[in-house]
């Protein structure tokens, strides 16, 4: 039991410098694939034939492909063709561009659930289209997205965990290299499981709060 | 770039008996899954707390984990532990089989709760058992209304499996990268492998888009439909 | 006369006809839905468009504010043409109000945010004077009250009101209203109705597409009779209810008077 605690003091330091590599990759890649995530879902049902057409081979590539083949792609394909780029960009542009591709068909399903008749009011009182979308669709649409989104979110965390397949060390790569070390295999991976765990619990927690505050009076 | 395409030609026969092991995982995982999925669905569902305790705690921790960090924890941790000396291929058959397992019963308990209480009642009156209502009349319908969520399951395990390289699984990505790092044509290689993912992916979804054409219940659809706004009214 | 007068003679009158409505052709793949349709409105005219439903008169109207491109014929507001005028459409748009079937108004905004978006981000009113107009508008519907309510919380009538007041946030030249009171409960439509008239009254051009006969009667300066994306007969409430030239119209009358009968005076 006392080397248990022991071991924490010398096992968790590591694990914790990797949570925080961790959070400054969840960090970027998170709101980045939202971003991308609207982009693309707009392009999607609202651009013009070609706009929209290119948006959906990057749907169907980036969604009928694993995450850690996309990976390989970026940080050792590129190269062949002469860009180089670092295991942290590598990792927040492969994962930004991975989870974006989902989160565009949540929010692309929701942007098609949303009644003609709200653009058609939009367009009567003289508004844009891309006024419409941005006042008028966009902010139902988003709201009505945010349990898929969410659900995504909690997916992303996990799929940081690929970052180590790249060399950027995250929690799991951190969690690799002290339990080689030490032989530590069951302790470290329970204790990085159950910070994972934490992370998911947290991000679920925080966006169940939004949803309640965006929530509409009287729309279900 | 002539003598990219000659490689990849060259290369494809190897790449494509990775096809065998990675179906083999996908397939043994599903099915797996499928086995240790219902009973906890029906643990879930039918039974009393502590049960349905259990296998939210279950759930809760082969959803909440990432695939990555399962697999050394089996693999290098809990099987060594007990002795198990088990292959990396298997190691990652059983551990993606749990996962899909907490997956699978999710799925399966959202088809049963969508099938009205009627069913079961109607059942029961004739006289059925709660086994023989559940096997005969709520099993039979609840997979039908299954199979899309599935096909998303599927592609889901698929993708997975190609986590299998950090254990040196020898599925397509491996194969993959073990000709691409002694021929040093990184791209045409990898690239080759993502068209091979994206062959299986959507391969098998419209598989199983037959699968569901050939077993729909005539007029089954439009009535769920109906059933379901008047169940919301 | 001179060839100037003439001229000016025929712009003072041009002046007077608010919209012009030429023939408007419409079909969706094979279906013809607007066979060659015009009308004319003069300034403080109420026009209502009657007729079997699916005949084209929503179609018709949203050809007028372009929501639909006809396939063929002109429109003119104040002797502008809107039809092949891309660029401008959302000048034009402000100048011609609509109201729905459907209200849509804006799910995810209040009452008074669902009247003040237009002015804000259309005619980029600052955001005090919008929320006065606005409050304004609300207040001529009889619901400043309910200025903070969401739209789920709202009645239908009191929804059709909101969307009227967000139409003519915009100080329209023209409305137009589509089946106002169609998506109704029956005991709601009164209310919305009597907004209708008032504005009538009040001396707005109106193109009114309505099931209620009785109204119809009561606010038309001219009724318009639609049928198979034509206009068969046209004329004042009292031709057209009492001495109408063509059987179909007697005939359409007849149908409704039975089935909604004296609810209907």
């Amino acid at each position: 039991m006392i080397e248990f605690s022991f071991i924490k003091n010398i096992l968790l330091p590591p694990l914790l410098e990797g949570t925080i590599a961790t959070i400054k990759l969840i960090g970027l890649f998170i709101p980045a694939s939202l971003i991308i995530g609207v982009l693309i879902a707009v392009a999607r049902v609202y651009g013009n034939k070609l706009i929209s057409s290119l948006s959906t081979i990057y749907v169907i590539y980036f969604r009928g492909t694993p995450l850690i083949v996309q990976l390989f792609i970026i940080y050792l394909g590129l190269p062949y063709i002469g860009i180089v780029l670092s295991p942290f960009a590598a990792a927040v542009i492969g994962m930004s561009l991975c989870s974006g591709s989902y989160q565009s068909e949540y929010i692309r399903g929701s942007l098609q659930s949303i009644k003609s008749g709200q653009m058609m009011a939009a367009e009567s009182l003289g508004m844009t289209r891309a006024q419409a979308i941005l006042y008028i669709i966009l902010p139902q649409a988003l709201r009505r997205a945010i349990p898929a989104i969410s659900n995504n979110i909690t997916y992303s965390v996990k799929s940081s965990s690929l970052a180590m397949i790249v060399t950027y060390v995250e929690l799991t790569g951190a969690g690799k290299i002290i339990a080689a070390v030490y032989f530590r295999y069951i302790e470290v991976f329970l204790i990085v499981g159950i910070i994972y765990l934490l992370m998911v619990s947290v991000f679920t927690k925080l966006l169940s709060i939004l949803e309640n505050k965006l929530k509409i009076p009287g729309l279900g | 770039m002539r003598e990219d395409f000659m490689l990849i030609y060259k290369a494809l026969p190897y790449l494509l008996k990775g096809c065998i092991v990675t179906l083999g995982l996908v397939g043994g995982s599903l099915s797996l899954g499928f086995i240790i999925g219902i009973p906890i669905t029906i643990g879930q569902v039918y039974s009393n707390k502590y049960i349905a305790g259990l296998v939210s705690v279950y759930v809760w921790f082969f959803r909440g984990i990432p695939v990555l960090v399962l697999l050394f924890l089996f693999y290098f941790g809990i099987f060594s532990l007990i002795g198990l000396n088990l292959s990396s291929f298997t190691t990652v058959l059983l551990v993606l089989g749990l996962i899909s397992a907490a997956y699978q019963s999710q799925i399966f308990r959202g088809s049963i709760q969508s099938i009205g209480e009627g069913q079961m009642l109607a059942a029961r009156s004739l006289g059925m058992s709660k086994v023989q209502a559940i096997w005969n009349i709520i099993l039979p319908q609840a997979l039908r209304i299954s199979i899309p969520a599935w096909s998303n399951e599927y592609a889901s395990i698929l993708k997975d499996s190609a986590i299998a390289y950090a254990l040196g699984v020898t599925e397509i990505l491996t194969r993959g990268n073990f000709t691409a790092t002694r021929t040093f044509k990184t791209m045409p290689i990898y690239l080759t492998v993502a068209i091979i993912f994206i062959i299986l992916t959507y391969g098998g979804m419209k598989i199983f888009d037959l699968l569901e054409n050939k077993m729909q219940i005539p007029g089954y659809a439009e009535r769920r439909a109906e059933f379901k706004q008047d169940a919301e009214e | 006369m001179q060839k100037g007068e003439l001229n000016l003679n025929k712009m003072q009158k041009n002046k007077d006809i608010v919209l012009k409505v030429e023939d408007i052709h419409k079909s969706y793949g094979k279906n013809k839905i607007l066979k060659g349709v015009s009308f004319e409105i003069k300034r403080g005219e109420t026009k209502v468009i009657i007729g079997p439903s699916g005949t084209g008169k929503s179609t018709l109207l949203r050809c007028i504010n372009q929501l639909t491109i006809p396939d063929k014929g002109k429109i003119w507001l104040e002797g502008e043409e809107v039809t092949h005028s891309k660029k401008s459409i959302n000048q034009f748009r402000q100048k011609i109000g609509m109201v729905f079937q459907d209200f849509n108004l804006f799910d995810h905004l209040t009452a008074l945010k669902n009247i003040e978006i237009g002015l804000i981000k259309v005619k980029r009113i600052n955001k005090e004077e919008a929320k006065k107009k606005a409050m304004e508008e609300l207040r001529q519907v009889g619901l400043e009250q309910q200025a903070n309510l969401y739209p789920a919380q709202l009645s239908g009538g009191q929804k059709q009101r909101v969307s009227i007041a967000r139409a003519l946030a915009m100080d329209p030249k023209v409305m137009l209203f589509d089946e106002p009171t169609s998506a109704l409960d029956p005991e709601l439509i009164g209310e919305v109705l009597e907004a209708i008239k008032m504005l009538a009254m009040k001396g707005m051009t109106m193109v009114l597409v309505t099931h209620e006969m009785g109204f119809a009667r009561s606010v038309a300066n001219e009724i318009i009779f639609m049928e198979e994306g034509l206009i068969l007969e046209s004329g004042s409430p009292y031709e057209i209810f009492n001495n109408s030239k063509y059987e179909r119209t007697k005939q359409f009358l007849n149908k409704i008077d039975e089935l909604y009968g004296e609810s209907n005076k």
